[in-house]
């Protein structure tokens, strides 16, 4: 008898979510207090239920912060950093590319129109471009030069549900995440199509990310592959893991 | 006669309990949170950093900002209403100072319940200034766009990264000399628990 070959696709979501467990089990070390205390409250459910209530509590205020009119602050091209910094969750050696002229944007969700977009499409839109500092959860940041589609215009041309909650990216490496939709209509919130006033390069995110100068760099999704607008709660690759929701600057 | 009541109150005593926690919980997480991109050329020892990881210090950090949040609030709102800044913590002059510190130094300096010397006095309001600065300085860097008038008064962020640090690392000096002290006059620090009556006829007391 042949024994089926252990498929590891198969079990990459729930690898993945072992992976989270650890982790989040990780965040909860209370390290040197917990070495002065002689306890640790690395297994206490207690405390990692305490600390996300806490963090939801404090996602409403950034939302109450949060002002659709609020402009984040532009540069003058000098202020670029150059080289900008590749950043992902992954080396730079692993980056994804696809033919540019075979790639379409799923669309999905509350929207009228569901057809898949391709990048010509995006170009015959209306552009913007901003001179603005991305600023990681871990304390660097770096001014970069983005243009493309304001969402709200796009969002518009679709149909979509702009009273729902959520807009959810998903992108083909693997990467997601998801924003509020005060965020997603906000004029700096854009649909990147060129760095630095040439197409999008391999390393920023080829063909299509998400640029939002009021959000912190985990909410900036790169290599962009479905956009759905939603109702239902979507979370992230990092937000899963323990990083905040909102995640707003 | 009634008795005098007993020093420091209780509102400051639960307030500087709770504050001190919290303040030893957003220095351990936000070490934790340093780490991830120092701006330094060191990185503060793992087993002294709380969290875990970046996304478990960002969590301890902002929890522990709430409390600490509320226990100021408390705590300033008390001390300008009931006169206790006004009373207890105004700055002497340079003279009262340079006398107290030799003192001090000496180990001469007594310590009356209810009456903090010129030194305490210095110590004191100017870690109370710089916890104000370390606050404000932190919601600059957490919020640069939404409180960007904050960020600018702090020189824009990668400045006010630089004076957040600063801030702690001015409060974890006070934090050393001011534990060094309490240890070494244990009736304080009994005092800060528990509070103490002032002797009635104590001139000190009164003053
Ligand atoms: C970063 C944390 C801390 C800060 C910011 C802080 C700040 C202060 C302040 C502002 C006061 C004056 C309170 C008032 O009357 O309004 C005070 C008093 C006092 N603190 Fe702390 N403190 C901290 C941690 C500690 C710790 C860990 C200890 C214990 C070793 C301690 C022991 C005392 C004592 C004994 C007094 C009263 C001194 C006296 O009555 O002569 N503090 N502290």
């Amino acid at each position: 008898m042949k024994r089926p070959d252990l498929d590891r696709a198969s079990i990459a979501p729930e690898l993945r979510r072992l992976e989270r467990r650890l982790m989040l089990k990780g965040a909860i070390s209370l390290g040197g207090l917990a070495m002065l205390s002689g306890c640790t409250l690395d297994d206490e459910p207690a405390v990692e239920r305490a600390l996300a209530r806490v963090m939801s509590l404090t996602d409403r205020a950034q939302a109450l912060l949060f002002s659709r009119h609020r402009l984040a602050r532009e540069f003058d091209a000098a202020r670029i950093t150059r080289p900008f910094p590749f950043n992902a969750y992954y080396g730079q050696e692993d980056v994804r590319t696809v033919d540019p002229a075979g790639w379409r944007l799923e669309v999905s969700g509350l929207v009228a129109d569901r057809r898949p977009w391709s990048l010509a499409q995006f170009r015959a839109l209306p552009q913007k471009r901003q001179i603005t500092r991305h600023i990681c959860v871990e304390g660097w940041s770096a001014i970069g030069c983005w243009s493309g589609v304001p969402l709200s215009v796009f969002l518009h041309h679709v149909g979509a549900d702009l009273r729902a909650k959520y807009v959810d990216f998903h992108c083909f490496d693997d990467y997601s995440t998801s924003i509020d939709m005060a965020t997603a209509l906000h004029p700096q919130t854009i649909m990147v199509l060129d760095f630095d006033d040439t197409a999008l390069p391999a390393a920023y995110g080829a063909p299509m990310k998400i640029r939002i100068p009021t959000k912190l760099g985990y909410k900036n999704p790169k290599y962009l592959a479905a956009i759905s607008v939603t109702n239902r709660f979507p979370g992230g690759y990092w937000e899963d893991q323990g990083y905040d929701w909102f995640g707003g600057s | 006669m009634p008795r005098p009541r007993r020093t420091p109150a209780r509102v400051i005593r639960i307030t500087h309990w709770i504050g001190a926690l919290s303040m030893l919980v957003m220095i351990g997480s936000g070490w934790q949170i340093y780490n991830a991109s120092p701006i330094l050329p060191f990185t503060f020892p793992p087993w002294l950093t709380l969290g875990g990881w970046l996304a478990g210090g960002i969590a301890w950090h902002f929890a522990a900002m709430w409390v600490l949040m509320g226990a100021g609030i408390v705590y300033g709102t008390y001390g300008v209403v009931s006169g206790h800044f006004r009373r207890d913590l105004r700055l002497r002059g340079m003279g009262a100072i340079g006398r107290d510190m030799g003192l001090a130094l000496r180990f001469r300096l007594s310590h009356t319940p209810g009456h903090y010397n010129a030194v305490q006095r210095l110590l004191y309001t100017g870690v109370l200034i710089v916890a104000c600065l370390t606050v404000a300085s932190g919601l600059s860097i957490w919020k640069p766009v939404q409180l960007g008038w904050l960020c600018w008064l702090f020189g824009g962020y990668d400045l006010a990264r630089r004076i957040h640090f600063t801030m702690m690392a001015l409060i974890v000096g006070f934090l050393v000399v001011h534990v060094v002290l309490a240890l070494l006059v244990p009736s304080t620090l009994f005092g800060m628990v528990f509070g103490r009556r002032p002797a009635p006829h104590d001139p000190e007391a009164v003053r």
